[in-house]
């Protein structure tokens, strides 16, 4: 069985494209294996509901959390992550030739800056399209007071000076541990992370997932090119609704001007008799 | 006498050499590099350096044996950040010495060593580290140092066994015979650590505060509480040697290479439906049929035979969310308006003391449709203050939730449990 994970495994290397789970098939080689994010069949009142939504139920809060995603894809950095705090307002309509368009009122707190960081209010528009394959939501954005939160470009600069050198090679694995351990040095590492992660999380999500990055399986440093920092994530992603735990590779680049950048993704599939996905 | 100042003014600049070698110190908190050093003055000269020496105080020496007379030897302890200065100091006045202790820090891992493999067994329930996560055989070993320690109000019932053969360890908190009683369950999904560590402190904090929190007291005095700390004692054991990840029982599926079943789904309400997964590969597998699993079937004959049953919180994380039924159906429980007032003050208690912020509601609306659930299941038994929670955070370190957070997450959530207990003593039904 370990031997069918590692050819299979292989066989997906040399593809190298953005792999989907929803929309993938299971790999054959793994007997069994699972659809790591199998849509829940909507209610009928998921269907008719339109107009506002009750704010702390899901169908508001899994809109919410894919422009979460898309605000940390672009104002995201190894000092700056979003987490989604409270949803004020939402609503629901279906539009034209399927589709489904949220409004949301919600706030967000920054990750880097500690327990205490302040609330940003946010307003968006997230439209779920329904197509036959899935397709990424898309998402119009608009947060008060963004550029006035505190600038982190000097963090940002000293971290960078410090790593873009030629002989920096870091390398380090579960971020943060069983124990939920960071190391004060591995917390930018996790924020990009974060950030390079919610590219994907965005890309893949639905109405019936809501994902949040579980942990930081490891992060390699690539040689840097053009000025960049060049990183390559093994990230294990949570979807509430199944409760799976799906792990994707993926290159990110990052510096203070250009920002994160995702080159590379590649779902690993998890054999599910094995305990360890195959290196 | 001149002769001695004499001698005393050139000895001084070696003194003063020392002293312009010295660095400050600001407290210790390891002795690595440090030094015990032995030295033999050869005459009354050397002994009244050494004194000088004794008085110069930033550089942190300690005379265990003093220089007195040129026959005794003299031991002092050098910090590390002295030694260079002593040594010069010490060759220069051509003062012999030799090296006792190589490095203090050495010799005190060492003792440590011995201690620590002493200290890691806690003794008592007062020395237990809550601030820590711990594995299967600690929190097993914590019960029944409990029970010892409160022989009068704590009994440990062994409900069944898991499919690796391990007992389902429940705790009765009792006072009088016959009473009717409050359940507790953490841990049944085996990832969620906070909720175990959460468990072994409320353990604690019952024994604590019977006979001193009135509000305890009388509840104590009027139900029994049971507490299952280890829902799910053979997917704990996995999550600490194989996947931290693991999520649900690990009995083997046949016909499949997936091991375990979802012991939340796998309830006899709504089995099957479309909230559960149907294949073994899942982490939401209802498993084969209903109660398929021996943990969740221990607890279903326990609940049944015990028959008076009043209350029953499932807890698990993360989320941050208080639910009560339906999680298999839209339709409202007979009891939602009052299960919704309760949570809306369960959940503003847990607020009062961190401010953690909960959202409450029913499982269906709130979080996702879960059939086979466990709350769904003990209602339909008549248990009307059927909960679960779902604990810190709401995703930031979502499983891997840090230790440092165990105790805050226990203390507010078990003012939502008190809140939750005191509304059903006073609501008997």
């Amino acid at each position: 069985m370990k031997t069918f994970c590692s050819v299979w495994l292989l066989l997906s290397l040399v593809e190298l494209s953005p792999a989907p789970p929803a929309s993938q098939e299971p790999p054959l080689a793994c007997t069994g294996a699972p659809d790591p994010a199998p849509p829940q069949p909507e209610t009928a009142e998921d269907m008719a509901s339109t107009g506002d939504l009750e704010p702390t139920h899901y169908p508001a809060r899994r809109a919410a959390q894919v422009a979460l995603h898309y605000l940390n894809t672009h104002h995201g950095s190894p000092f700056r992550v979003f987490g989604l705090q409270q949803v004020h307002k939402a609503s629901a309509e279906d539009v034209g030739a399927g589709g489904r368009k949220y409004k949301l009122d919600f706030s967000v707190t920054d990750w880097g800056s500690g327990s205490a960081g302040p609330a940003l209010r946010c307003s968006a528009d997230v439209l779920f399209p329904r197509t036959e394959r899935h397709s990424a939501p898309e998402v119009q954005l608009h947060c008060e007071a963004l550029h006035q939160i505190n600038s982190t470009a000097q963090e940002d600069d000293a971290f960078y000076q410090k790593y873009i050198s030629p002989d920096s090679a870091v390398s380090a694995r579960d971020i943060p541990d069983s124990f939920g351990n960071m190391s004060e040095e591995m917390q930018p590492f996790w924020r990009l992370a974060r950030v390079a992660a919610s590219f994907i999380m965005l890309r893949e999500s639905s109405e019936n997932t809501e994902f949040n990055m579980a942990k930081v399986a490891s992060v390699t440093q690539q040689e840097s090119r053009e000025e960049q920092l060049m990183l390559e994530f093994v990230v294990l992603l949570h979807d509430f609704p199944s409760q799976e735990i799906v792990q994707w590779k993926l290159l990110a680049s990052w510096s203070p001007d250009r920002g994160v950048r995702v080159l590379q993704t590649e779902w690993q599939p998890r054999c599910p008799h094995a305990t360890k996905p195959p290196n | 006498m001149i002769l001695a100042r004499k001698f005393y003014s050139s000895k001084m600049k070696g003194l003063l050499v020392l002293t312009a070698l010295f660095v400050a110190v600001f407290g210790k908190k390891t002795f690595e590099g440090d030094q015990v050093l032995r030295i033999t003055a050869k005459n009354e000269a050397q002994i009244f350096l050494l004194k000088e020496l004794s008085e110069q105080e930033h550089l942190g020496l300690d005379f265990w044996r003093e220089p007195v007379h040129e026959s005794l030897p003299v031991d002092v302890y050098v910090p590390f950040h002295s030694l260079q200065a002593v040594r010069v100091f010490l060759r220069y006045n051509q003062i012999q010495y030799n090296v006792m202790i190589m490095d203090v820090q050495d010799l005190l891992d060492d003792e440590e060593r011995e201690m620590v493999k002493y200290r890691t067994i806690p003794r008592s329930t007062d020395d237990f580290v809550y601030t820590a996560y711990h594995d299967l055989n600690s929190i097993y070993s914590f019960m029944d140092m409990l029970v010892a320690e409160n022989s009068n109000l704590v009994s440990k019932i062994v409900i069944g066994q898991s499919y690796e053969n391990r007992p389902l360890n429940v705790l009765k908190f009792s006072t009088g015979a016959n009473r009717p009683g409050i359940w507790f369950d953490t841990g049944i999904h085996s990832r969620e650590w906070v909720t175990q560590a959460s468990g072994i402190w409320f353990a604690k904090k019952i024994v604590t505060d019977y006979g001193r929190d009135p509000v305890l007291t009388d509840i104590l005095n009027n139900y029994d509480i049971f507490l299952e700390i280890i829902a799910n004692p053979d997917g704990f054991v996995y999550t600490h040697s194989n996947d931290r990840m693991w999520r649900k029982t690990r009995k083997p599926n046949p016909g499949s290479s997936c091991v375990g079943v979802d012991p939340n789904r796998n309830w006899e309400i709504g089995f099957g439906g479309p909230g559960a997964s149907s294949n073994p590969c899942s982490q939401t597998y209802h498993g084969p049929s209903v109660h398929s699993e021996p943990e969740v079937k221990a607890i279903v004959d326990f609940v049944k035979s015990h028959g008076k049953l009043k209350a029953f919180v499932s807890i698990h994380s993360y989320s941050q969310m208080l639910l009560y039924p339906y999680g298999y159906t839209r339709t409202s429980a007979k009891d939602q308006v009052e299960l919704h007032e309760l949570a809306r003050k369960a959940v503003s208690e847990l607020q009062s003391l961190h401010n953690t912020a909960y959202t409450y509601g029913s499982v269906i609306t709130t979080i996702y449709q879960a059939d086979g659930i466990t709350v769904d299941w003990t209602y339909e038994q008549g248990i009307k203050y059927s909960y679960t929670f779902e604990l810190r955070d709401t995703g930031r370190y979502g499983f891997l939730l840090p230790a440092d957070q165990i105790i805050p997450t226990a203390e507010e959530t078990w003012l939502a449990l008190m809140a939750i207990m005191e509304h059903t003593k006073n609501n008997p039904y």
